[in-house]
């Protein structure tokens, strides 16, 4: 058994094992097989050790290509999971928004039932006011008067065409009537209108801002002269306890009010004023405040805010000073008060039968 | 309805699947990755493993499992995903076992093995010894025997390609350089196995 014999042998056996051979070579090569007994253990030696060889490379290659795969696994999952994210927001995208809209239309429509806005709103002038009080101690007596809460802007809600309501009563049978100044301040045209409801032209005779009081004069041919005043002007300091009442338009039907005198001075201790007990609204602002007897002891000016009872009412003392301040030339005749009262004797109810004729609403335009 | 079947993910039964993976099928491999690997990968990060212990215990155990396949005639006595599981678990408790840190493990090592799969792993150490042998000596051969062997025993390549690839004058050269050249791989392959 010759190195060339063998080599053949091999080269044979691997065309056998390729199925290279024909049929009948095939046949030879089985036949030679089993005559050589040698030769046929070398080719079952041959055979495994190829076999074997095969295997290994098989199984190297499906390691690798399974490396290959988890790589590529796993740097696909990176991806997918990164893209997973996304999707998932982009399709949840308007959901989203949905969910965002309802819960804020929710949350406001919510406040707003509970009131919360308005209570907001109304922490936030009771702020203010707190404020504007604060400030108001350092200023002067007018900026005072201004800080006093007016109390004449009700009319302007109940009737558009009036800028402000507020009342004012006769001074003299021939037409001069009182009010306060911040009713009339800056008005165009102020009207008057009694209590059986005619209504007359007026003109501003004389103001006084820092008295908050403003004279006028019926300026009307339709009027005529009333009666003798029913009441007179008290110049004295009333006291304090003192009962007192009012007669005023906080709406277009007259108002009376009853209470006392509570303190000589007014807002923030101005001495020009009274504080009165009277429960007094918007559009009572240049009231007549009037004792028992029928005297004029002041008019009502203004109240405090948050404060409960406390009104405020100009001392007659200050308007009889105001009209003594009056140049000549700016009235028709002197003003003469009346002091012949009629009202002293007679009972609350008749007093303000008496008194109503003489008190007017002032109509600011 | 052949389009709908690509779209829609393909129910490969685990047959088929050992059926691709004794023929070395990429897309079979593909499919194990798929389906097996999220789970085993999880169990083991969760016992004290990085993902890429997982990969590597989760490819060893797939090499089990290919070993068994070929090796034999292959019978599945279990779901494949089970075995894969019990292979994996196996392998990486003994990995675990070999870096001493059994204690923190005890939720994995206390259950009882959904599998006896002790044997499978024995018998797969010695295959991989075999191929490991066969491998090294491989390597020993050296150029361009390697290549001549493989391209006419494994590629099945015609003697006149191999001629032509290695620049041989005729085939019968050839014939003897693949002879020559796997004697020498006969020789290492049985001398080193006598060493042992």
């Amino acid at each position: 058994m010759s190195g060339m014999q063998r080599h053949d042998f091999i080269n044979w056996a691997d065309q056998y094992l390729r199925g290279e051979l024909s049929t009948e070579d095939a046949v030879a090569f089985e036949n030679f097989c089993k005559t050589e007994p040698t030769y046929a253990e070398l080719f079952e030696q041959h055979r495994s050790f190829v076999q074997n060889l095969q295997k290994t490379e098989l199984r190297n290659a499906f390691q690798q290509s399974l490396i290959a795969e988890g790589n590529a696994f796993q740097s696909e999952r990176k991806n997918t999971a990164t893209t997973k994210v996304a999707s998932l927001w982009s399709k949840l995208q308007i959901n989203a928004g949905v969910a965002a809209a309802v819960a804020l239309v929710s949350v406001f429509s919510t406040l707003w039932i509970t009131g919360y806005f308005t209570n907001i709103k109304k922490a936030n002038t009771d702020y203010s006011a707190l404020r504007r009080e604060m400030n108001s101690v350092k200023k002067n007596v007018t900026e005072q008067n201004k800080a006093i809460q007016n109390i004449n802007n009700d009319k302007n809600k109940n009737n558009a065409a009036i800028h402000f309501g507020a009342t004012g009563f006769m001074l003299t049978r021939d037409g001069y009537v009182v009010t306060n100044y911040h009713v009339i301040n800056g008005a165009d045209s102020i009207h008057l209108q009694n209590v059986k409801g005619q209504a007359y032209r007026a003109q501003i005779v004389y103001t006084d801002a820092q008295k908050d009081i403003a004279i006028l004069h019926i300026d009307d041919t339709s009027f005529k002269n009333l009666k003798n005043i029913p009441y007179t002007f008290k110049k004295q300091s009333s006291e304090l306890g003192e009962d007192i009442f009012t007669l005023g338009f906080p709406r277009d039907e007259a108002v009376y009010g009853q209470g006392y005198l509570s303190s000589n001075t007014g807002y923030a201790g101005d001495t020009i004023a009274y504080q009165i007990s009277i429960p007094v609204n918007p559009g009572n602002s240049g009231g007549p405040v009037l004792d028992n007897q029928g005297n004029i002891i002041g008019i009502i000016s203004g109240k405090q805010k948050g404060i409960d009872g406390a009104a405020f009412a100009i001392k007659t003392k200050e308007l009889v000073e105001t009209l003594n301040k009056i140049p000549a030339d700016s009235l028709k005749g002197n003003i003469f008060l009346n002091n012949k009262n009629t009202l002293s004797t007679l009972p609350r109810t008749e007093q303000i039968k008496k008194l109503q004729d003489y008190i007017y609403i002032v109509k600011v335009f | 309805m052949s389009k709908i079947k690509q779209i829609l993910p393909t129910e490969i039964s685990d047959q088929e699947i050992v059926d691709g993976v004794s023929k070395g099928d990429s897309k079979a491999i593909n499919r194990i990755y798929k389906s097996y690997f999220p789970s085993i990968s999880r169990m083991i990060v969760n016992n004290n493993g990085s993902e890429d212990e997982a990969k590597d215990i989760f490819q060893e155990a797939v090499m089990v499992l290919y070993d068994k396949i070929t090796q034999q005639k292959f019978e599945l006595s279990s779901k494949l995903g089970t075995f894969l599981y019990a292979v994996s678990r196996r392998l990486w408790l003994k990995q675990l076992t070999r870096k001493g840190s059994v204690a923190s493990t005890a939720d994995i090592s206390d259950f009882e093995d959904l599998l006896r799969v002790e044997d499978d792993l024995e018998r797969h150490d010695e295959i991989e010894q075999r191929f490991d042998h066969m491998n090294i000596a491989l390597s020993q051969l050296g150029e361009p025997c390697q290549t001549l062997l493989k391209d006419f025993y494994i590629a099945n390549m015609s003697m006149q390609d191999i001629r032509d690839k290695f620049g041989y004058t005729n085939t019968d050269n050839a014939k003897t350089q693949k002879y020559k050249c796997l004697q020498r791989l006969k020789k290492i392959f049985f001398n080193s196995s006598l060493e042992k």
